[in-house]
């Protein structure tokens, strides 16, 4: 802990560790010292000259966003040299502002309006004509009206650090200065939107957003985006039931205010035209539009004659459904039909990871670990394009910690500026490249590692034994899985040999594959996935799916059950970490249904009782029967993360690598779902191509 | 893109007297030597410069734009500056420049229809003490009035019928 240093503002005495930056310490007594161009996290810029403040025994009004604060210092953020330094300034600001206020998407969350109403000067001595361009779209998702613009170079350092892109510049001096993109007129970059986001003013405008309505005429509601594993947290903004902006602006969440572009933008796959909103049944070989009574009907009728006679059952979970629905789907499939032939899309292989480390404590990191571990080794993943929160928590935790990065993949990634080391290595190969780093690792003092879906099998347990050989104290591991229930559906237990909570079944099942081989299988149940794309089937199942889109495997169904999606549904979903939070339901599809009440229905529709289908209630059973879910409720009631870890004994199962498929999702797609989203389809990177500068 | 052996010597020369890690240092020079034999900064030559210092083509573009004696479209084969910051300005400048435009019949940034002359309107060139100030090519003159201005072109326009 850094000394402390005794100062005085405004008359009250404080103290501060030597080194924080004075803005800092007044904002942790409750004093708001004005700024535009400070920011956090960020490299200092004292562009804007807003933050100015009076120190006693020095000349000139001081920058308080760049001045540490010293033993005896006397400051003063409210004497009247700084009012009138603080009017001045935004006299300035405004000197070229067009004042359309009005119009502006900004308009009543605007720091600039914010300010000029707190501490502004109403009148103007500037009587020149007010220079003017014309407003500019760079992308599909980010526009710049340059005329509102102040400068405040917020947007270029958080695409240069915490993107590591460098997408953006201050082009020109003086009053022609502005804003421009990395290709001349338009941009090439990860279509993020940070800068968005973090521009104070509207001179940064979002393309899904821009005039479509006042900030307070939106609901705002905070959930989970459903694009990735990671679990960013997004405040949705919805307006006329229409989701019409996502962000997290307030900085709750595992996520800070990080989103990329798919959960920045791609909500809109919600009200794609595309989407179904009728069940729909096979009549001559044609899918016809059926009310609710009718599919579900012929569903329990097939799915009671099939167990009557006790055929075969082949279900396919979803990587994207909740917690609730997945521990309801297994519980209802093994209890309700009497089968373990269900299976789901496994991307990592944590379940030779949780045996492999059986019995350690503490050995599964958080998202907050990949900003505060002192060293990382990232295996075979692009995680800039297939986990983008964690690509940017591991910068900001080499930009403010000088973390130690090491990085062993494939071909060169954006986290090769970052390390310290950077390997080559093909799939499957990683492990036998790990030697070249053992001297450089084994100086570490603590270790986090990450590692994608090529490291499977018997490579993880040589992967933790490696790292145990290095000798050091802490080491914690994240095995990296794809979609944003991929962790879920494991831990509820979407396995053919395993429950919840990774307890062995009495008899293993069919996998995924297997069912897809096997010749005599009689219903094909699909959740939520699209196992089509990937097998071919051997046999002519009844199939079912519930489904938004007419996917390759819901064209092949006999009923097609619409679903709902996470953006509509409420539960739980545990992220690539193991953290669980609340999704929160922020509009309403018509004709759709969520799936754990559409699994739900199918049962009372067999006569067959499988409990409540509230997620409430599922949730409180799975918080008895999942090991691990036993969390705080409040914790994820107020919207926050509860890091569940499965680690306890021996897992049983025969490994089996060859089930384990990474989806290779890149910062544009993801799997089936991403093309449904006209504006993440629309940007030039679609589908994948990751800027490099 | 490569530039020619002399000038590729010098660029090497120069990126090497900076320690690895501040190489970016070497940009301005390294654009106003290539600026000099490619004839004006173009996309290309942007890119060539960000590639070789390693920093993003948008980081070069903001010095670009940012400095007068760097240009993005090609000049006259005598590029003439005329200061109107404020030392010069306080010695009539504005006046100066006014001259300037009517005399060569140009405006800012623009070329003569034979290429041989261009006129800009600069920022302080760090010749205040004899403001104001007037630049042709790398070339100073000092305390310049109308006459002298009108000097400084016929001379600049009689090597064109030598
Ligand atoms: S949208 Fe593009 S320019 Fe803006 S921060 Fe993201 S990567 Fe940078
Ligand atoms: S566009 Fe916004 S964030 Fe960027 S410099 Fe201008 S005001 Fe600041
Ligand atoms: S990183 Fe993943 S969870 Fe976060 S916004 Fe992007 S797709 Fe969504
Ligand atoms: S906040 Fe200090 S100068 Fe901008
Ligand atoms: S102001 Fe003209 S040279 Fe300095």
């Amino acid at each position: 802990m850094a000394d402390l240093v005794n100062l005085t503002i405004n008359g009250v005495a404080i103290q501060a560790p030597a080194g924080t930056l004075l803005i800092d310490a007044a904002k942790k007594v409750g004093i708001e010292i004005p700024a535009f161009c400070y920011y956090e996290g960020y490299s200092l810029q004292a562009a804007c000259r807003m933050c100015l403040v009076e120190v006693e025994k020095m000349p000139k009004l001081q920058t308080a966003c760049t001045l540490p604060v010293g033993e005896g210092m006397v400051v003063r953020t409210e004497s009247d040299p700084v009012v009138k330094a603080r009017k001045t300034t935004l006299e300035f600001l405004l000197t070229n502002h067009p004042l359309d206020c009005p119009v502006c998407d900004k308009g009543g969350e605007c720091e600039l309006q914010d300010m000029v109403f707190r501490y502004g000067a109403g009148e103007s001595r500037f009587t020149e004509m007010k220079h003017h361009v014309d407003e500019k779209q760079w992308s599909p998702v980010v526009f710049y009206d340059g005329p509102r613009c102040i400068l405040c170079y917020r947007c270029v350092r958080v695409c240069n650090e915490g993107m590591g892109v460098g997408a953006l510049g201050i082009v020109n001096r003086g009053v022609n200065s502005e804003i421009a993109p990395s290709h001349g007129d338009h941009l090439e970059c990860d279509e993020c939107g940070m800068c968005i986001d973090i521009c104070p003013v509207g001179a940064l405008t979002s393309g899904t957003y821009r005039y479509k309505t006042r900030p307070w005429e939106m609901k705002h509601v905070g959930t989970i985006c459903t694009f990735c594993s990671n679990g960013c947290k997004t405040t949705l903004g919805v307006r006329d039931q229409q989701i019409v902006r996502g962000n997290n602006r307030d900085r709750s969440g595992i996520n800070d205010e990080f989103l990329c572009v798919k959960g920045r933008y791609a909500f809109d796959f919600v009200e794609s035209p595309e989407r179904l909103t009728s069940p729909m049944m096979k009549v001559n070989g044609q899918l016809q539009e059926v009310s609710w009574a009718k599919a579900l009907a012929a569903v329990a009728a097939k799915f009671s004659e099939v167990k009557g006679r006790g055929g075969k059952f082949g279900v396919v979970g979803s990587t994207k459904t909740t917690n609730e629905e997945n521990f309801y789907l297994q519980k209802f499939v093994r209890e309700g039909l009497g089968t373990n032939n269900i299976d789901h899309h496994r991307s990592g292989d944590l379940v030779t990871l949780i045996d492999a480390l059986a019995g350690r404590e503490n050995a599964l990191a958080s998202v907050g670990d990949v900003y505060n571990a002192k060293a990382a080794l990232v295996i075979g993943t692009d995680l800039s394009q297939e986990h983008p929160l964690l690509a940017f928590q591991l910068r900001a935790n080499y930009r403010h910690h000088n973390s130690n990065i090491y990085m062993v993949t494939k071909g060169p990634v954006r986290e090769d500026a970052v390390a310290v080391a950077a390997v080559r290595a093909e799939a499957g190969q990683e492990i036998a490249a790990l030697d070249q780093l053992r001297e450089q690792l084994s100086k570490e003092s603590e270790l986090l590692v990450l590692f994608g879906g090529s490291v499977k099998g018997e490579a993880v347990r040589k992967l933790v034994a490696f790292a145990d050989s290095l000798g050091i104290a802490k080491i914690k591991y994240i095995c990296l899985v794809d979609y944003s229930n991929s962790r879920g559906a494991l831990d509820m237990g979407l396995l053919p040999d395993l429950g919840p909570g990774y307890k062995p079944v009495d008899k293993a099942g069919l996998s995924l594959p297997q069912m897809m081989a096997a010749t005599d299988l009689d219903v094909l149940w699909v959740v939520g996935a699209n196992p089509l794309a990937r097998y071919q089937l051997a046999s002519k199942p009844f199939v079912v799916v519930q489904e938004m889109f007419l996917t390759e495997t819901a064209k092949a169904a006999d009923v097609v059950l619409p679903a709902s999606n996470a953006y509509e549904k409420s539960g739980t979903v545990t992220n690539v970490t193991g953290e669980v939070q609340k999704l929160h339901v922020a509009g309403k599809t018509m004709g759709t249904k969520p799936d754990l009440e559409i699994i739900g229905l199918i049962a009372k529709e067999m006569k067959i009782n499988a409990g409540v289908w509230s997620s409430n209630a599922v949730f409180e059973e799975i918080r008895k029967a999942v090991r691990g879910y036993n969390i705080p409720l409040p914790i994820i009631a107020t919207g926050q993360a509860a890091q569940t870890s499965p680690l306890n004994g021996r897992v049983p199962v025969a490994s089996a690598p060859e089930l384990i498929q990474p989806a290779g999702n890149t910062l544009f797609t993801s799997g089936s779902l991403g093309r449904y989203s006209k504006k993440l389809t629309s940007v030039l990177e679609y589908p994948g191509q990751l800027y490099r500068p | 893109m490569t530039f020619s052996p002399q000038l590729e010597a010098k660029l090497e020369k120069l990126i090497n007297s900076y320690p690895a890690g501040r190489r970016k240092s070497a940009l301005i020079p390294m654009l106003m030597f290539t600026q000099d034999e490619v004839g004006s900064v173009t996309p290309e030559l942007v890119n060539e410069v960000a590639k070789r210092i390693g920093i993003p083509p948008v980081q070069v573009d903001e010095v670009v734009t940012y400095y007068s004696m760097l240009h993005k479209k090609p000049m006259g084969k005598y590029h003439v500056q005329v200061c109107t910051n404020i030392s010069c300005l306080l010695w009539d400048a504005d006046k100066l420049y006014e001259h300037a435009c009517h005399k060569l019949g140009l405006g800012h940034k623009e070329v003569s229809p034979d290429g041989l002359i261009s006129l800009e309107e600069v920022e302080c060139m760090g010749a205040c003490s004899w403001a104001p100030a007037v630049q042709v090519n790398y070339d100073f003159h000092h305390h310049v009035t109308a006459e002298k201005f009108d000097e400084i072109i016929e001379a600049l326009k009689k090597t064109k019928t030598q």
